[in-house]
């Protein structure tokens, strides 16, 4: 047990009665959201203008934010709030593995330039950024909450729609696009709309090889790709407290695959221990304010959502994606479902050539890719080495371990992860996004079957032609073994 | 942004659903630092096969839908990753409007920010239109509503406000700056600091 858990079962009965106070203490019952939304409206929304409101924290990275940059230099603007952006370089960043950044070459010029601005970019306007020679640099979502930068009640925004990770802090965090950064490096506000509020309640305890990616792509199955447009979705119920952060990150890292605007878990002990003395975190006096702040956040009992949707998790399994959307996904025993005269169907089954009515377990596997904001902490990569440990990757398997940032580098490899891995054949790379997208030179060949970590298997999203499976990182870590798409269960 | 008020085009027809932006614009073109020239790369592979030969049978590669100017498509169009690539691609190709019965939000609100109209039908006119390719409409942004070529026409949900900045070229930063004693206002008075 670690010291966190220990910590967990001290505090809880104050915090227990804390929360209660605080249900009663409110008039008009209130959701998470809510709560966080009112608390940043600089000035509400009529029918005929939108909200404005207040950004707590803007992540940055070189890929959406050049045109805006171009924009203030336009209008002659400077950015407003420095100490409330944060930046990193992710994207179009290489993760061979080197011994030193300075012989790190980035693939192809315009990557190279979208690199180059963006030094130049936050270096003239001040930003803090954590370039190749940080050692908080990351994927941005990772490296938020390893800093301690996301936090309960604040409201989050990135030039990238899985901003919605953050949410599992009780943060309110979408994506936004790169006009709307300009809005935000300018002013620190944004224009929005109310959205509504859809409860997701995952109820009983999951099962052995069951992770929170088969929690949340099971949602995704159930609700549809588009089954959460114009909602915030709140995630309750008994197997979604008791989730480690890595996981809840998880979760709401896929929240935008559903369509919604965003994802966020009420924070709680859980939320708190993680937080806990990491270096943008609140500190000394500070902390205990925080905490009593962040209780209160929790939705008040009787708080009403436009629509609730309740699912069992102890009869989850392990999922897969056989299509070309996170939503055409079945349990990795099952077979491919018949198209039933549907044309975007067929077309899907057509591009990821597997068969209706067959198990994807049929089709040889050619690359297993570990890694992406939705599954490269360090939970991740140790429940992955746990399956491959002494055991070799299948012949033809390219498998490839990409650490979410280089905190969890380090750790991993402190822990002999990076290790286990090269034993069984696998390669151990720098930080990055890597093959989550194929824009930084880690892509998987035309035509290749991939099963991957990440969160969107869309056409050609890993490479030209590339036929990608999205599982967790047990699923994809047994397809590796195995050389095809493999129940993780029978590894355990 | 220049004003739009009306915009007068023939169709063309993209049935598929659920069409998510790296299908539109895919991720191995963002490494670009401007805002121009994307059109080039618009649905990149599904316009030319692996040896950057056009395909005929490709919608968009018609000859009829040469200067097509409304694209009508499936259900969800827009999903997925939130680049604004996605509206300056389909505008620098030469597009200034899509049809659909649902279309994403982040792409929705990138469009609109660019004067790109995302116009959400009802399913009967949907799969009117996705039968009637070439069809010559007039989407009218006073009203909202889209003229159909037998005159009839169907309304079409959109934000007032976004309604009024379409009408009126006004860019959203201008509207935020004009709130700058709110802001300084809200920063000062609110109970915490981040
Ligand atoms: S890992 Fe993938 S989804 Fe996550 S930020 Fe990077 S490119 Fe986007």
């Amino acid at each position: 047990m670690t010291a966190g858990w220990n910590m967990s079962q001290r505090h809880r009965p104050s915090l227990q009665a804390e929360l209660d106070q605080n249900s009663v203490s409110e008039l008009a019952p209130k959701t998470l959201f809510e709560k966080v939304w009112q608390d940043h409206v600089v000035k509400e929304e009529t029918p005929d203008t939108p909200a404005i409101l207040f950004i707590d924290l803007h992540l940055i990275h070189e890929v959406t934010t050049p045109q805006a940059f171009a924009l203030l230099r336009e209008q002659g603007l400077s950015v407003r709030r420095p100490d409330l952006t944060l930046g990193t370089m992710d994207h179009s960043t290489p993760t061979t593995p080197v011994r030193s950044f300075k012989d790190l070459a980035i693939v192809g010029e315009g990557a190279a330039m979208q690199v180059a601005k963006m030094q130049e970019n936050c270096k003239e306007f001040g930003l803090e950024l954590h370039g190749f020679d940080s050692k908080y640099r990351g994927i941005v979502h990772v490296m938020g909450p390893e800093m301690g930068a996301t936090q309960p009640g604040k409201t989050i925004v990135c030039g990238d729609s899985h901003t919605s990770t953050h949410g599992a802090f009780g943060a309110l965090a979408f994506g936004i696009g790169t006009t709307e950064v300009g809005h935000v490096l300018g002013t620190q506000c944004l224009l929005q709309r109310k959205p509504k509020t859809l409860a997701i309640e995952v109820t009983g305890k999951l099962q052995a090889g069951v992770t929170a990616k088969d929690v949340i792509l099971s949602i995704i199955g159930e609700i549809g790709v588009d089954g959460g447009t114009g909602h915030v979705i709140e995630y309750r119920g008994s197997a979604i407290e008791s989730m480690s952060m890595d996981e809840r990150m998880t979760v709401c890292n896929m929240s935008i695959e559903a369509g919604a605007r965003a994802g966020m878990i009420a924070p709680d002990q859980t939320t708190f221990d993680y937080l806990e003395g990491r270096p943008k975190a609140p500190q000394g006096a500070d902390w205990e304010v925080a905490i009593k702040r962040w209780l209160a956040l929790r939705g008040d009992p009787g708080a009403k959502f436009e629509k609730t949707v309740t699912i069992d998790g102890s009869r989850l399994q392990p999922m897969a994606t056989f299509g070309t959307n996170p939503g055409m996904v079945i349990p990795v025993n099952e077979n491919v479902p018949p198209a039933n005269g549907n044309a975007s169907f067929e077309k899907a089954l057509d591009y990821m050539q597997v068969a209706a009515g067959k198990p994807l377990s049929h089709a040889a596997v050619d690359v297993v890719f570990i890694g992406s904001c939705t599954n490269s902490r360090i939970s991740d990569l140790q429940e992955a080495a746990n399956i491959v440990r002494d055991r070799k990757v299948a012949d033809g398997v390219r498998m490839l371990v990409v650490p979410g940032s280089q905190q969890v580098k380090k750790e991993a490899e402190s822990l002999g992860l990076d290790k286990i891995f090269i034993a069984a054949g696998a390669e151990w790379r720098e930080s990055g996004c890597s093959m989550c997208l194929g824009m930084n030179g880690d892509t998987v060949p035309r035509g290749q079957l991939s099963v991957s970590t990440s969160n969107r298997n869309f056409e050609g999203r890993q490479g030209i032609g590339a036929r990608t499976i999205l599982a967790s990182p047990m699923t994809a870590a047994a397809s590796a073994i195995a050389g095809r798409v493999a129940d993780p269960r029978q590894y355990l | 942004m220049q004003p739009i008020t009306h915009l007068k085009s023939k169709t063309v027809v993209l049935p598929a659903t659920d069409v998510d932006t790296d299908q539109i614009i895919p991720a191995r073109f963002l490494t670009t630092t401007t805002r121009q020239g994307l059109g080039a790369n618009l649905f990149y592979d599904w316009r030319f096969d692996a040896d950057g030969e056009e395909i005929n049978t490709f919608a968009l590669n018609k000859q009829a839908a040469k200067d097509c100017q409304i694209l009508v498509a499936g259900r969800n169009f827009g999903c997925g990753s939130s680049r604004e690539h996605a509206p300056w691609a389909l505008l620098d190709y030469g597009l200034r409007a899509v049809i659909s019965t649902e279309i994403a939000d982040i792409f929705r609100s990138n469009s609109l920010k660019n004067g790109f109209l995302p116009i959400v039908v009802d399913e009967n006119t949907h799969t009117w239109l996705l039968d009637h390719p070439g069809c010559e409409l007039t989407i009218d942004v006073a009203q909202s509503v889209v003229i159909l070529p037998d005159g009839g026409s169907v309304s079409f949900p959109i934000d007032s406000f976004a309604r009024y900045c379409l009408l009126e070229g006004i860019d959203q930063l201008g509207f935020l700056l004009k709130h700058e004693t709110a802001i300084k206002e809200f920063e000062e008075t609110r109970s915490w600091t981040p």
